[in-house]
């Protein structure tokens, strides 16, 4: 039951820390790459979908929405959305997908910019919501309150407990950071370069216990585009269209970061299962996984959501060398967000794209041809199924 | 200065309840399930008929975490942050800081007294560590 939606081009712009670059000067530079790797020109492009939208709710976060680009672009569109509170930063793309198989739109431009690195300073730090401000609302409002302010400090509740029941330690999210490290070696557009070691690692400062400076993701400035492209439509780009297969979206849970009864579990575990009912394939048909590393615990249990290994095994998964460079399961082999920089999700989906198409150099999996995509923590999430054929 | 929460009529009891010492939780009146973060209406039944009643104020940590990073100009580290199963509010957590001079000292399963920290018209609960 594939959906009659692809993936056509995705591009980057030179990722890169407090490069004091317009968030717009990025954002020019992904779509540029996007579409000379799709082959379509700016005429082509009839839709546009971005997350969260605008918003300064933290510094860098979201300096351009739909509005600023389209009028940038000079775009005229039959489609364009912004998608806060979707399932997670995948929310665009599944909104394009859907908006080029119902056929309100051909090709998509959908993106995500962020100013963070260049907008922190001493007293407004990147990701820290409601920093300036003196109320809070929404769901924030039971965490920021009581100094729970940093995303580190709730993934890091969610560590703690994980720890406890199955007994996974430090090391096991070692590997995750100097597995991606080691893939980041081998991406020139990784933003984190140099060798990282378990002693470098086991060294670092803490963060919010149990993690430490290395299990967090890098704030930086730079725009990731993806084109998103109706089945027929497809056809006349320049690489062979990535099939969007199956997504999911289901959530279970209530939107907060502690009420849900197992937090050794995530939104993700509700979309991975809703997603494997729309596809007749299976965890062990895939070759790439890009996986959510806004904090490396996110990655042990996006393995599990997805069913690459059952509830609490993810350690020996890891131990066992799977998720590494070498793996038979690859995990972020751009570097992810821990070493290649955060661009919410979509620069992971961005190399799995690359991977598909054969582009990954000396990083490159051999006959890549499925991927899955997994965006979000804690209860925020999306995943995704590509192929090519 | 961290940002005190929006006060509004679901949230309002449960942010107060602490000028008086007690640990405000919502019920469902027809249901009698507890319900966090404090809504208008009941989430299991609909029922709008919704009860502000003090508990206990205990409770035991499912997991916490030591936060060593500095967010904000004046936040003093590292301090424990505790995420707390409430007593007689089934299925209810709050999440907050504790009070201890030893934060490495928090564990699962220990248990724990709410305190009030007073800023403006809001009260945030903190945990305290039972000796």
């Amino acid at each position: 039951m594939t959906m009659k939606a692809t993936i056509t081009g995705v591009g980057m712009s030179q990722i890169g820390r407090r490069t004091e670059r317009p968030a717009m000067a990025h954002l020019v530079e992904a779509a540029k790459r996007a579409l000379e790797c799709a082959g379509l020109t700016k005429d082509d492009i009839d839709g546009i979908a971005t997350y969260p939208g605008k918003a300064d709710n933290s510094p860098g976060m979201s300096p351009l929405g739909t509005g600023e680009v389209r009028n940038a672009l000079g775009l005229k569109t039959r489609w364009h959305s912004a998608v806060p509170d979707g399932p997670s930063q995948m929310g665009p793309i599944m909104v394009a997908a859907m908006a080029v198989a119902t056929g309100q739109a051909r090709h998509v431009l959908c993106f995500r910019a962020l100013t963070e690195s260049s907008s922190q300073t001493k007293v407004q730090r990147a990701s820290i919501p409601g920093s300036g401000k003196a109320r809070i609302g929404g769901w924030l409002s039971n965490l920021v309150p009581a100094n729970a302010m940093s995303a580190s400090n709730w993934a890091g509740w969610m560590a703690t407990r994980y720890f406890h029941e199955f007994g996974m330690t430090r090391e096991h999210l070692g590997m995750v950071a100097t597995g991606e490290r080691a893939f980041a070696q081998k991406n020139p557009m990784a933003v984190m370069q140099s060798p990282l070691t378990m002693d470098d690692y086991l060294a670092a400062r803490m963060i919010s216990s149990p993690l430490c400076l290395f299990d967090c993701d890098v704030p930086i400035d730079g725009a990731c585009v993806v084109i998103v492209s109706a089945a027929d439509a497809a056809k006349d780009c320049a690489r062979e269209p990535l099939i969007i297969e199956a997504m999911g979206a289901a959530l279970g849970s209530q939107e907060t970061w502690d009420q849900r009864t197992d937090l050794t579990t995530m939104g993700a575990h509700d979309a991975c299962a809703d997603m494997w009912q729309r596809t007749d394939m299976k965890p062990d048909d895939v070759d790439v996984l890009a996986l959510y590393d806004g904090f490396s615990i996110f990655v042990p249990y996006w393995l599990e959501a997805f069913g690459f290994c059952g509830h609490g095994e993810a350690k020996d998964f890891i131990a066992e060398g799977n998720i590494g460079p070498g793996g038979r399961f690859p995990v972020n082999t751009g570097g992810g967000q821990l070493s290649g920089g955060r661009l919410h999700g979509f620069g992971l989906l961005h190399e799995a794209c690359i991977q598909l198409w054969g582009d990954g150099d000396g990083r490159q999996i051999a006959n890549a041809k499925t991927a899955v995509c997994g965006m979000g923590g804690g209860f925020i999430a999306g995943s995704m199924l590509l192929r090519r054929d | 200065m961290r940002p005190l929460p929006e006060l509004t009529a679901e949230n309002t009891a449960f942010w107060t309840g602490g000028a008086d010492g007690k640990l405000m939780i919502a019920f469902c009146k027809d249901c009698a399930t507890a319900i966090h973060p404090p809504q208008l209406v009941c989430p299991k039944c609909w029922s709008e008929t919704i009860e502000s009643k003090a508990v206990a104020g205990t409770g035991t940590v499912y997991s916490y975490t030591v936060n060593h990073q500095p967010w904000a100009p004046d936040m003093t580290v590292p301090f424990a942050l505790a995420v707390v199963d409430v007593d007689g509010a089934p299925g209810v957590r709050i999440t907050a800081e504790v009070v201890t001079p030893d934060p490495e000292t928090v564990t699962i399963g220990q248990r724990m007294r709410v305190a009030f920290l007073n800023v403006d018209d809001v009260w945030l609960p903190q945990w305290e560590p039972v000796i």
